[in-house]
């Protein structure tokens, strides 16, 4: 195992991904470039952190490695041979048995009308474990992995007789119970109560280092990456504009958006109630006409004059960061 | 700040209950707590804890299934539980206290006009004119951060942070001394939260009104507040000032939800809470939060006493001398 974490195990290329607009239903009116240009590898039993405001395009960009959109340009690597993007039928449901999901949404994730062993089988059923007995224990031992126990208590419950918590574990169960290497987990604690969050990204964390499953973590809370993720990306209006490793990024931000994003999240003082947060003015642009040059240079304190807003940043190397800022050419 | 003198508003022995087939849910449990005026008071508690009926019970918006309601609400020092629905209706909800419900961005009516919506309180709790309700909706836009030209927009044309802000200046314009806030920013992302919040200060500040925040966001919730209500299980367990409860909090559930949150500048682990909340259909005899404390002990089993250490109330054996 140890030898393999070297090993790529999902490589993104220079990600486009493109929704077309469309007059009265057929006039071309424009993309909404969601992700414009996003490359990084992604390591065996690695976990990322995908850190942006909505609308930033970190949906859209979980959406294309699961499969459920198709890249405009570039392309996204499984496991050194497979092109996500040219996958069809069966061999892109083959694909999706590697990798898990974890939503939003616990409650609207899981079907109302199935009990948790149903929900748990489910994709057991799809794909091709025919004996029920097989399936039962395979469910059983999942169960016990994120502990919702005791197992005989929850397994005939529906979703509605669960806690926020539960329900969420009930969909990280359903998320791993088909051994994928590759877990992603959208906003998985945001709709949750905020003493059960800690526990659920623990519980993450523990299947994480157990089963050695690469992890993409999507949030828009900074605070809980340092617990969760080894390197972090802010993502920015369709662009990554930050990588870098967790420790490094939350001690030493480098990217002014990465900074206003700091600056904004609070900790528990009771000193925050005297002063007002400085923040960047404005809202984030629209994916339609995204500024020219840098995209957050409207809204950018240290924005460089005939430079910014003219040229496009590449990512420039800044310590252990990777900017894509002009401050540090 | 002192705990005894709540002259703008004092709760006494506050009780809502629900009855369902199973029984009678205590969703609010002999609550007493008060704020005065320029205040913010953050009630902090975990899902189903009973902050939102609380809420609620303040403004007297209950559903039908109501089996107890009772208790004294004196706002200015006048015990509003006397009066009847329609004075109510009239005199105290949002003429005096307002509220910004939770999720208060989709609680707005998507097809009618933003400007329209906010101006309605207006005109018929003040009964403003509708050309004189528009400039006193521009002036509301102006204090919450909308720009003006918004006001013949919909809904749908409006971000999530915006939507907030035209709900917020919804509950301002009737001018009330106290807004309740139930979750104003949970379904926001940082910056536009943090944005809120400056809003909210802004209003404190500078129109000197006052707050009662409902949240379970504990990081978030000291942005505004002055003091801090802890709620568990239908009951407060400790209230307490902003500055000593950010600092060290008494009540063992304060503490370990003090542990619960990831911090950002500090790199501490966060713990979580073990077991979940009672049923407030039943809820256990003796301190509620008995079964889950680390600290417990043979007197837990009994009801435990409202303590008061330095100005700070605790609901707790621990701290009954």
């Amino acid at each position: 195992m140890i030898d393999k974490q070297r090993d790529v195990l999902l490589s993104i290329d220079d990600l486009h991904v493109w929704f077309e607009l469309r007059r009265f239903g057929f006039g071309h009116a424009g993309y909404v470039k969601a992700v414009d240009g996003v490359t990084f590898d992604l390591h065996y039993g690695e976990t990322i952190a995908i850190v942006g405001e909505s609308g930033c395009g970190k949906s859209s960009l979980m959406k294309t490695i699961l499969g459920l959109n198709k890249p405009t340009k570039g392309s996204i690597t499984f496991d050194g041979s497979l092109d996500v993007g040219k996958l069809e039928g069966e061999r892109l449901r083959q694909y999706r048995a590697k990798i898990g999901y974890v939503q939003q949404d616990p409650f609207g994730a899981l079907a109302p009308f199935m009990n948790v062993q149903r929900i748990l089988e489910e994709p057991l059923v799809i794909n091709g474990v025919k004996d029920p007995a097989e399936r039962e224990r395979r469910v059983r031992k999942v169960m016990e992995e994120v502990k919702l126990t005791p197992v005989d208590d929850f397994m005939h419950k529906f979703p509605h007789m669960l806690s926020g918590g539960q329900q969420q574990r009930v969909v990280i169960a359903r998320a791993i119970i088909l051994e994928p290497k590759l877990v992603v987990a959208d906003e998985p604690v945001s709709m949750l109560d905020a003493s059960v969050r800690v526990e659920i990204l623990k519980l993450l964390r523990g299947l994480q280092e157990k089963y050695q499953l690469a992890v993409i973590y999507i949030t828009h809370d900074l605070s809980t990456v340092r617990y969760f993720s080894e390197r972090v990306f802010v993502m920015y209006a369709g662009n990554v504009v930050e990588k870098a490793p967790v420790n490094s990024l939350v001690q030493n931000p480098k990217h002014p958006y990465t900074l206003a994003l700091m600056d904004a999240t609070s900790d528990p003082d009771a000193n925050n109630a005297l002063t007002y947060r400085e923040l960047p003015p404005g809202e984030p642009p629209s994916l339609v006409k995204p500024p020219s040059g840098c995209r957050f240079h409207p809204r950018c304190p240290r924005r460089i004059e005939n430079l910014c807003e003219v040229e496009e940043p590449y990512d420039l190397q800044a310590d252990d960061h990777l900017v894509a800022c002009w401050l540090y050419k | 700040m002192s705990q005894t003198n709540n002259n703008l508003l004092r709760i006494e022995d506050l009780v809502l209950h629900f009855g369902t087939t199973r029984g009678s849910v205590q969703a609010v449990d002999k609550v007493n707590f008060g704020l005065n005026a320029n205040q913010a008071v953050v009630v902090l508690g975990e899902s189903g804890c009973g902050k939102s009926s609380l809420a609620k019970a303040i403004l007297r918006l209950l559903p039908r299934n109501v089996v107890s309601y009772s208790g004294r609400i004196y706002l200015d020092g006048n015990d509003v539980m006397k009066l009847n629905d329609e004075d109510f209706r009239q005199n105290i909800r949002w003429a005096s206290i307002s509220m910004v419900p939770q999720a208060a961005m989709n609680s707005l009516n998507p097809v009618i006009r933003v400007g329209d919506q906010v101006a309605e309180p207006a005109i018929i709790h003040l009964g403003v004119s509708k050309q004189d309700a528009v400039s006193l909706v521009k002036k509301m836009f102006q204090h919450v951060g909308v720009p003006e030209d918004f006001i013949n927009r919909y809904p749908f044309e409006l971000s999530g942070g915006m939507r907030q802000r035209v709900a917020i200046a919804m509950a301002l314009v009737t001018s009330p001394n106290l807004i309740i806030l139930d979750e104003p920013t949970s379904a926001l992302d940082v910056l536009t939260q943090a944005s809120i919040f400056n809003v909210l200060k802004r209003l404190k500040g500078e129109l000197g009104i006052s707050f009662i925040l409902i949240t379970h966001d504990i990081a978030t919730s000291s942005e505004l507040a002055d003091g801090v209500a802890v709620m568990y299980a239908g009951q407060i367990v400790e209230i307490s000032d902003a500055h000593r409860f950010f600092a060290e909090p008494l009540h063992p559930y304060s503490r370990m939800l003090m542990a619960s949150v990831p911090r950002l500048r500090a790199n501490v682990e966060p713990e979580f809470i073990t077991g979940q909340p009672p049923s407030l259909l039943n809820p256990p005899k003796g301190c509620r939060f008995a079964d889950r404390c680390p600290k417990r002990f043979d007197k837990c089993s009994e009801e435990p006493p409202t303590a008061n250490v330095d100005g700070i109330q605790v609901k707790c054996w621990l701290y009954t001398s």
